[in-house]
């Protein structure tokens, strides 16, 4: 199984580490929000569990140390979009 | 015609016919429970014990119930035998081996498993006798009364009693390799069909491998004779196997493995694939792997694994003597063995009237034919007729008499009577299953078809898998009950169409060979295979489904009853299709008993997927050459070379080897070297290789405001050329790690890592910035290999790096104070990191120089320190001083402590966001109560403290409810005379001076302890300063 790096192109899979769940996004810190903590929670803990469709975080560990956002199906495990973590947050 | 010389059982004489693949002029002797026999190089074990006239080759799992060789393939459930048991001692003993594939050779030595104290007499054959007991699920219904017995008893027992064959004791001596291919096509199986593919394919230079878990190619083409399967292009099937082989010789990309098994499907066009490349020779040559663990990647399969009998369901169907069919074609034409005497063959399709043509041909005695059909191809009822075989219509054979070996049969015929046939072996044509195990493997369910009554592969129009998961093609019998005729057409015709739809062309395209004669022209028709299928009550004796795991029709039956309704229910319950063959043989028998007992339709059911492997595959193969000292890299610290020079003993730190102490001419134990070590650099001087701590180098614009985030202190106030000590947490607010990070410049900071979370910071670092911040200027990198750090410490410490540093830098105490760093140059100009730190808690300093010339800085400091008495020192010393300091390290930081829990609660700054701040305000995180570090002193002098050992109250019991806490790390201090430790205790800092007992169950050992200070040494630091007084 292989996935393609931005940097690198096609590596298999063994120079890479998965990480989780790519659209969780830190809350904002605001010490006036009372249900920051509450928020801050559900960030470290909850987790959607998708049959298809799913975007996670993958870190080129053994190439360029990239964090790759990858578009993958928890079915088929087919891999169909991989951008660059730093890209796609500057971006946004 | 038949009866003349019926054949007794055992090897044909050579003047019979066949298209055989023994070789008599190589005798193999081989012993099998104690006994020797001789056998022919082609044999295997299997075709050789039954060419000996043995039939009773093991017994049963669950009833001990006698067994005997059902198959002739990689499907056998019952002939499982342990090999080599003369080498357990060299630790090549390997249980559970199916004697029909395993290769004979000269000097092969087997025995039988699961029986005591011989396979004729078994004692725990009384298993069979407590059957009723014994059935589905027993251990949730039994051996309940009473509750102690359980544990003492009846566990013990089952399990002593459990299992098949038993696992070496010893470490596997053999080498094991690993290796990755890439092709074009790959071609699992290599019968007709796979050979086929292959041919037609080879031409357009496709990378092509084809891979075939027999020594022999050829697949079901060894079974075949000329009479019942004609000739392929004019040729007896064995010449035209060789004649494939030859030419598929000569095309360079084609690769062939033979005794190999692809195992499993994998995502990515994966492949596993188990090279059994030595196991038939008695050891393996020097420098060759046993066996060869593939992980091949193509382009696209095509899957030509052939089709699996069924056996038939009727009483007694395990006894000795029964066996598959085509098995019994297998091993008359490739074995010339005629497994029995007299033969009564009974069947549901044409398999069983081929049998009983091809055997009768051989001089076989045919008991009769009993067929359940109403009435058969003319062509085949007119030759039944020629050779004079007794043929039953519209029968079914009941059930089976005889203990160890088949004595006779009983039929009920067309007209329903019941009549007892002499005859001392059975073939069971139970109909074809296509061999789809891999197809299944990712998760793509099979779908059932009624004429073949097998699940089958589901297939689009042009013969490939209809997945998303899979890019497979399916030929042969592996894709329907077609005939041979066809399965060459459709393989050659996919062998093309893959190669092209890869972009390799085909000029002049070959056409697939063509059969001429033989019997079996068409597809044996399967009618109404559902309707005849099942027990109707009448048979006298256990009907088996499942051989293996020892599963009757009755347990299927009472699972249903019991509540049991999807096959994934029954299957566990049961344990149908749960053992090392995963149901090839039970599969559909169970599916239909299954439908049947609940009335619904078996299309509607499905089945359980079969699990890779779909053989076993040994742990060692699986492991390769990574084992021992290969599992992963040693790494090696910059003074190596010197420690093992000096006799150092190492210790592995992670991957790291690490000198732990460093004895000396007369020190006998380590403590007297440990303590010695310790009370040098308390009075004198020491250094110690510190090299293997994480370091990461952060610059960039942004780097301080980068290290606020992370750390739980501040960074953005620490001058150019000071280190400071720093925490950072998880974000559930759990410490992380601890270290210390120097200033170097406006935008460079130099961070240390504990060496253990060395990898995990560098990766927490790098999700930070690129995935939360990726607006920040910062950049990062790891240097942990690339600077040598040691730590020289004790009050000589300057004096000693006084003429290693260059004249240039000040090393006096105000110029260079505690928690100074600095980029220096060393030894005449050589780059070096000066840094004035102290984890000993003496005046101590770290120097780094690039890791190069760490062995000859090591001993630069060794030569400019022997005038102080200097002495190398480890890690068992450095932890003793760390611990008299109060140090935390890999200990305490144990993956559920706050900041808080360490005493450090002071250093969360309150004007900053940074990971873990939130979570770490969770009241549970803030809980008066909570475990804090602390010191802990033996209450008797002479008492040793042993980490692990947990706190409790004194005079309350040791339960979970009482547990106040743990000793972290231990050490003996030689500056105090006694142990010394620290732990976690509820509210330590509010109970100093208190007794609390110690109680270590590992040990057997209770003993009080004071709750104190954590730091035993010099609590105001003034050593650090440079104070001795």
């Amino acid at each position: 199984m292989r996935i393609k790096c931005p940097h690198c192109g096609e590596r298999s899979l063994d120079e890479f580490s998965y990480y989780g769940d790519a659209t969780l996004r830190r809350p904002e810190v605001n010490d006036q929000d009372a249900n920051l903590l509450a928020k801050f929670t559900d960030y470290v803990y909850l987790r959607d569990n998708p049959a298809g469709q799913h975007q996670e975080l993958w870190q080129h560990q053994f190439g360029c140390r990239a964090w790759l956002v990858v578009t993958r199906d928890t079915n088929s495990h087919l891999m169909t979009e991989v951008t660059a973590a730093a890209q796609k947050g500057e971006a946004a | 015609m038949s009866d003349s010389h019926p054949r007794p059982r055992g090897r044909l004489p050579p003047e019979v016919k066949i298209s055989g693949k023994i070789d008599r002029t190589k005798p193999q002797k081989f012993r099998f429970d104690g006994r020797d026999y001789q056998g022919f190089a082609g044999d295997t074990l299997a075709s050789a014990l039954l060419a000996a006239g043995v039939r009773l080759v093991g017994r049963s799992f669950k009833y001990h119930r006698p067994r005997g060789i059902l198959s002739a393939g990689s499907e056998e459930p019952n002939a499982l035998v342990t090999l080599r048991p003369q080498d357990a001692h060299l630790g090549r003993r390997e249980p559970n081996c199916r004697a029909t594939v395993t290769e004979l050779y000269d000097g092969l030595i087997a025995e039988s498993q699961n029986r005591f104290p011989s396979l004729r007499l078994d004692f725990l054959a009384v298993n069979g006798w407590l059957g009723r007991f014994l059935t589905a699920g027993f251990y949730y219904k039994t051996f309940m009364w009473p509750a102690s017995f359980w544990e003492k008893l009846y566990e013990p027992m089952i399990r002593r009693a459990a299992g098949l064959g038993r696992a070496a004791q010893v470490g596997d001596p053999d080498d094991y390799d690993k290796t990755t291919r890439h092709c074009d096509i790959l071609i699992i199986g290599g019968g007709a069909a796979g050979l086929m593919a292959a041919r037609a394919a080879a031409p357009s230079g496709a990378r092509i491998m084809l891979v075939d878990e027999d020594f022999q190619l050829g697949g079901s083409l060894l079974a075949a004779s000329p009479t019942i399967e004609g000739l392929i292009d004019g040729l007896e099937a064995g010449a035209w196997i060789a004649k494939i082989e030859s030419e598929l010789a000569g095309f360079p990309e084609v690769t062939i493995l033979r005794r190999s098994t692809v195992f499993g499907a994998y995502d990515g066009g994966t492949f596993g694939v188990l090279e059994r490349g030595e196991d038939h020779l008695p050891t393996p040559p020097p420098f060759t792997p046993r066996q060869r663990l593939w992980r091949i990647v193509a382009g696209r399969a095509i899957l030509a694994s052939g089709a699996i009998e069924r056996p038939l369901l009727f009483g007694n169907n395990d006894r000795p003597g029964v066996m598959l069919a085509g098995a019994m074609r297998e091993y008359l034409n490739r074995f010339g063995v005629a497994v029995g005497a007299k033969i009564l063959v009974v069947g549901n399709n044409d398999s069983g009237v081929y049998t009983a043509l091809d055997l009768a041909e051989k001089g076989m005695k045919i008991a009769a034919l009993v067929d359940m059909r109403p009435q058969l191809p003319p062509l085949l009822h007119q030759k039944l007729k020629e050779w004079g075989i007794r043929v039953e219509l519209n029968a079914r054979l009941l059930d089976v008499t005889g203990g160890k070996s088949v004595r006779a049969a009983r039929i009920a015929t067309a007209s329903g009577d019941s009549v007892k046939i002499a005859c001392d072996s059975v073939a069971m044509a139970g109909g074809w299953s296509p061999n789809v195990q891999l197809t299944t493997h990712l998760g793509d369910k099979t779908v059932w078809d009624k004429t073949q009554a097998a699940f089958v592969a589901k297939l689009s129009q042009d013969g490939r898998l209809a997945s998303d998961k899979l890019n497979m093609a399916v030929i042969g019998a592996a894709k329907a009950n077609i005939s041979l005729t066809e399965t060459l057409r459709d393989a050659a015709k996919q062998g093309i169409e893959s190669a092209q739809a890869l972009g390799f062309k085909l000029n002049h395209p070959i056409q697939a060979a063509m059969i001429s004669g033989g019997l079996a022209m068409n597809p044996s028709a399967t009618a109404e295979i559902e309707k005849n299928f099942l027990p109707n009550g009448r048979e006298k004796g256990k009907i088996f489904v499942d051989y293996q795991n020892d599963v009757t029709s009755h347990d299927i039956d009472l699972a249903v009853k019991e509540g049991m309704v999807s096959p994934e229910h029954v299957k566990r319950y049961t344990t149908m299709g749960m053992a090392t063959d995963q149901g090839k043989t039970s599969a559909v028998n169970g599916a239909m008993l299954i439908a049947a007992a609940q009335g619904i339709d078996v299309a509607a059911l499905g089945t359980p997927a079969p699990r890779p492997p779909y053989t076993p595959v040994a742990l060692a193969a699986l492991a390769g050459g990574q084992r021992g000292k290969h599992f992963k890299p040693t790494r090696l610290t910059p003074s190596h070379a010197w420690a093992v020079e000096q006799n150092a003993v190492l210790v592995e730190a992670g991957l790291w080897l690490r000198g732990q102490y460093f004895p000396r001419e007369g020190e006998n134990d380590w403590l007297t070297t440990v303590n010695r070590e310790v009370l040098t650099v308390r009075h004198q001087v020491g250094v110690c290789d510190v090299s293997t701590l994480g370091k990461i180098e952060v610059q960039g614009r942004d780097a301080a405001e980068f290290l606020e985030r992370i750390y739980i202190n501040g960074w953005k106030n620490l001058p150019v050329g000071r280190a400071r000590y720093g925490v950072m947490l998880r974000e559930d607010g759990i410490v992380l790690d601890d270290g210390t990070a120097a200033r170097l410049g406006e935008d460079q900071f130099f961070v240390t890592t504990t060496t253990a979370n060395a990898a995990r910071v560098m990766q927490h670092m790098e999700f930070c910035h690129q995935v939360l911040w990726p607006q920040l200027d910062v950049h990062m990198i790891s240097v942990t290999e690339q600077w040598a750090q040691y730590a020289v410490a004790g009050r000589h410490a300057r004096a000693v790096l006084r003429p290693l540093v260059d004249a240039a830098y000040d090393l006096a105490d105000d110029a260079f104070p505690y928690m100074a760093a600095a980029a220096v140059t060393v030894m005449g100009g050589i780059e070096a990191r000066l840094y004035r730190l102290s984890f000993s808690g003496e005046m101590a300093y770290e120097i780094g120089v690039p890791a190069r010339y760490g062995d000859d800085f090591f001993r630069q400091i060794m030569a400019a320190g022997a005038a102080y008495g200097i002495c190398a020192y480890g890690t068992e010393a450095l932890s003793v001083m760390r611990i008299e300091k109060g140090h935390p390290a890999g200990g305490e930081l144990n993956g559920i402590c706050t900041a808080g829990d360490l005493g450090l609660a002071r250093m969360m700054s309150s004007k900053k966001d940074y990971i873990g701040r939130v979570m770490a305000t969770r009241p549970g995180l803030m809980a008066e109560n909570r475990p804090n570090l602390v010191g802990l002193l033996p209450l008797s002098p002479g008492q040793r403290l042993k980490a692990g050992a947990h706190l409790v109250a004194q005079g309350k019991t040791m339960i979970a409810e009482h547990d106040e806490g743990y000793i972290t790390s231990v050490a003996f201090s030689p500056n105090l005379g006694h142990w010394i430790g620290l732990g976690y205790v509820n509210n330590g800092r509010n109970r100093q001076g208190e007794a609390i007992a110690a109680v270590d169950y590992m040990r057997g050992e209770t003993y009080p302890v004071e709750i104190t200070s954590p730091v035993f040494f010099d609590p105001d630091g003034a050593r650090l300063r440079g104070n001795y007084d």
